[in-house]
């Protein structure tokens, strides 16, 4: 992963244990494990939660019908590969 | 035998439902229902998956026709479809392309798959006012909903077709909702408030569903606006929070609903203002279905749906009139307006203490205890409520767990195989002991001391 990835990796890390009140550290999420159910173990109460923040951070909305939203939220690093190529600022 | 119809609207033309952009016509609902049913396999009762909510209602209504009994439990967790399958052995599922997208489609049931292609109707298109609307008996059982029972075992709430109609038909009385409305939900069908305000309230009043189930706040947006006016928004506390805060612009709607926890002023105020539309919320149980609704903006007070009342008798509220049955206790902390034993008016002062309600899903404190219990290595452990219930803000449970065999991670696992995610308990703290008095119970002060000491071995999520 390019160095502005794993920076960006790191940043939504700190941005999901903020914004969900989590009990671990950022660097605890591992990038490839799944977000939803078993791993994290995050529900859909949580994904809105995360969509607003990224939509406020980032500044673009997450849409169920223009991308799979399992998938983004499949793990930390398709996560960030979202952001990275939908984030406008 | 007094019956009453499957669908209110007046002619094979009239538009039931909305499927992105495309009308779907009675004539054609009516013609899938029919092949639906014939195709079902012979099971009596139905767990009905569907994620679209065409297809859903299409599917319940094959069920109502063809007499089978749908299926309502809290959850559809692994333990919760054992223990349908226990109550009713020769329960089938039915799911549809959009479930099996979600989550695999799956539940451990036989399962029907939803014909992808259904041959159009064979009726006449020229005879529009010949609707040939199934009839059904009022006396017929459509639905069971489950509730959490103390023992662990769910318990039953049979809902008959009458009594199912004349609620939503007075729902729809007040709210002022007929023919010409568009009714988008973003609450799932499968519970009893999407099932009467998506699905049974429009097939009723003669309005059109909404086919999606839109999650994020931009996707509700967008269904929104395609849709004609008047249009009708069916929603949640936390959807709406939701909304407000991430849209700066908000399609016009015609009017707003909300249930499944209680909306503060500030949100019901902001809401209306920036929808420019009155905002209702609707206030019911399991056993009676909804009971009550009030426009939040104008003060606090419920009114009761058209024909229903609430008599006091003693330290028991009952509700009876209407779509009620027969009276039936209420369980909540409800004051009644004025002197009298009888009122249409009330104020709602609390949920049952037992009960939680967490983002619209409902189970009690004793059926999440008995799970919980129920984990070979757990020796005791106990649920707590959230210490403080901000409005508009969903609050988790915390338990604590006596399991010294068992990792953090290895409880959660074994606990969502029984339990909804929404309960799953954050935090979730290990202690070597429950200081249970004699009577069994835990006070609740040393539970709070228990949760405000720092516990070392403390852990809410362990990564994978």
């Amino acid at each position: 992963m390019p160095e502005a990835n794993l920076e960006l990796q790191n940043e939504v890390a700190r941005l999901i244990v903020s914004a969900l009140n989590l009990d671990i550290s950022p660097e605890e999420i591992q990038a490839d494990a799944p977000l939803y159910g078993e791993g994290l173990g995050l529900d859909s109460i949580d994904i809105l939660e995360v969509a607003l923040v990224v939509s406020k951070h980032f500044g673009f909305q997450l849409r169920a019908d223009n991308a799979d939203n399992v998938s983004i939220f499949s793990s930390l690093a398709s996560l960030t590969r979202h952001i990275a190529a939908n984030r406008t600022k | 035998m007094s019956t009453l119809p499957l669908i209110a609207h007046r002619h094979l033309d009239a538009v039931m439902a909305w499927r992105g952009n495309a009308p779907v016509s009675v004539r054609q609902f009516l013609g899938e229902v029919e092949h639906v049913a014939g195709q079902l396999p012979p099971g009596r009762h139905v767990l009905n998956l569907c994620g679209d909510r065409y297809r859903f209602t299409v599917a319940l209504a094959a069920c109502i026709v063809s007499g089978r009994i749908s299926l309502l439990p809290s959850t559809h967790t692994p333990e919760m479809v054992r223990q349908m399958q226990r109550i009713a052995p020769d329960a089938f599922c039915i799911v549809d392309q959009a479930a099996v997208d979600k989550d695999g489609g799956g539940v451990d049931l036989p399962t029907f798959r939803y014909p992808e292609s259904i041959p159009p109707s064979a009726a006449d298109p020229a005879d529009v006012s010949n609707i040939n609307c199934p009839e059904i008996d009022c006396e017929q059982v459509v639905a069971q909903v489950f509730t959490s029972g103390s023992t662990g075992v769910p318990l039953p709430h049979v809902k008959r077709w009458g009594s199912l109609v004349r609620s939503v038909r007075a729902e729809a009385e007040r709210l002022g909702i007929g023919a010409e409305h568009a009714i988008l939900g973003t609450v799932p069908p499968q519970h009893m408030y999407g099932l009467e305000s998506t699905v049974l309230m429009p097939l009723q009043s003669g309005a059109a569903l909404h086919a999606g189930h839109p999650f994020y706040p931009a996707d509700i947006c967008a269904a929104l606006a395609n849709l004609p006016r008047p249009r009708v928004l069916v929603t949640t506390p936390y959807h709406l929070r939701a909304l407000l805060a991430d849209q700066t612009t908000l399609p016009a709607v015609d009017q707003l609903l909300s249930a499944t926890a209680p909306l503060s002023q500030d949100l019901a105020n902001e809401a209306e203002a920036r929808f420019g539309a009155p905002l209702h919320e609707i206030y019911g149980c399991t056993e009676t279905g909804q009971l009550a609704s009030r426009r939040t903006t104008a003060g606090p007070e419920w009114r009761t749906l058209p024909n229903v009342r609430l008599r006091r008798d003693g330290q028991t509220i009952w509700a009876e009139g209407g779509h009620i049955e027969s009276p039936t206790g209420l369980t909540d902390v409800i004051e009644l307006s004025g002197d009298g034993p009888v009122s249409t008016t009330f104020l709602l002062h609390g949920r049952h203490a037992d009960l939680v309600n967490i983002a619209g899903k409902r189970t009690s404190l004793a059926y999440l205890n008995q799970q919980l219990n129920a984990i070979p290595g757990v020796q005791d452990g106990v649920f707590l409520l959230p210490r403080e219930d901000s409005p508009d803000r969903i609050g988790r449970l915390t338990a604590l767990v006596v399991a010294p065999g068992l990792s953090p991670a290895e409880l959660t696992q074994a606990l969502r195989e029984r339990i909804d995610p929404v309960f799953l308990p954050r935090p979730l703290l290990f202690v070597d002991a429950l200081p249970r008095n004699a009577t069994g119970k835990l006070p609740s002060q040393i539970t709070q001391d228990l949760l405000a000491t720092p516990q070392p071995q403390a852990s809410t999520r362990v990564p994978a």
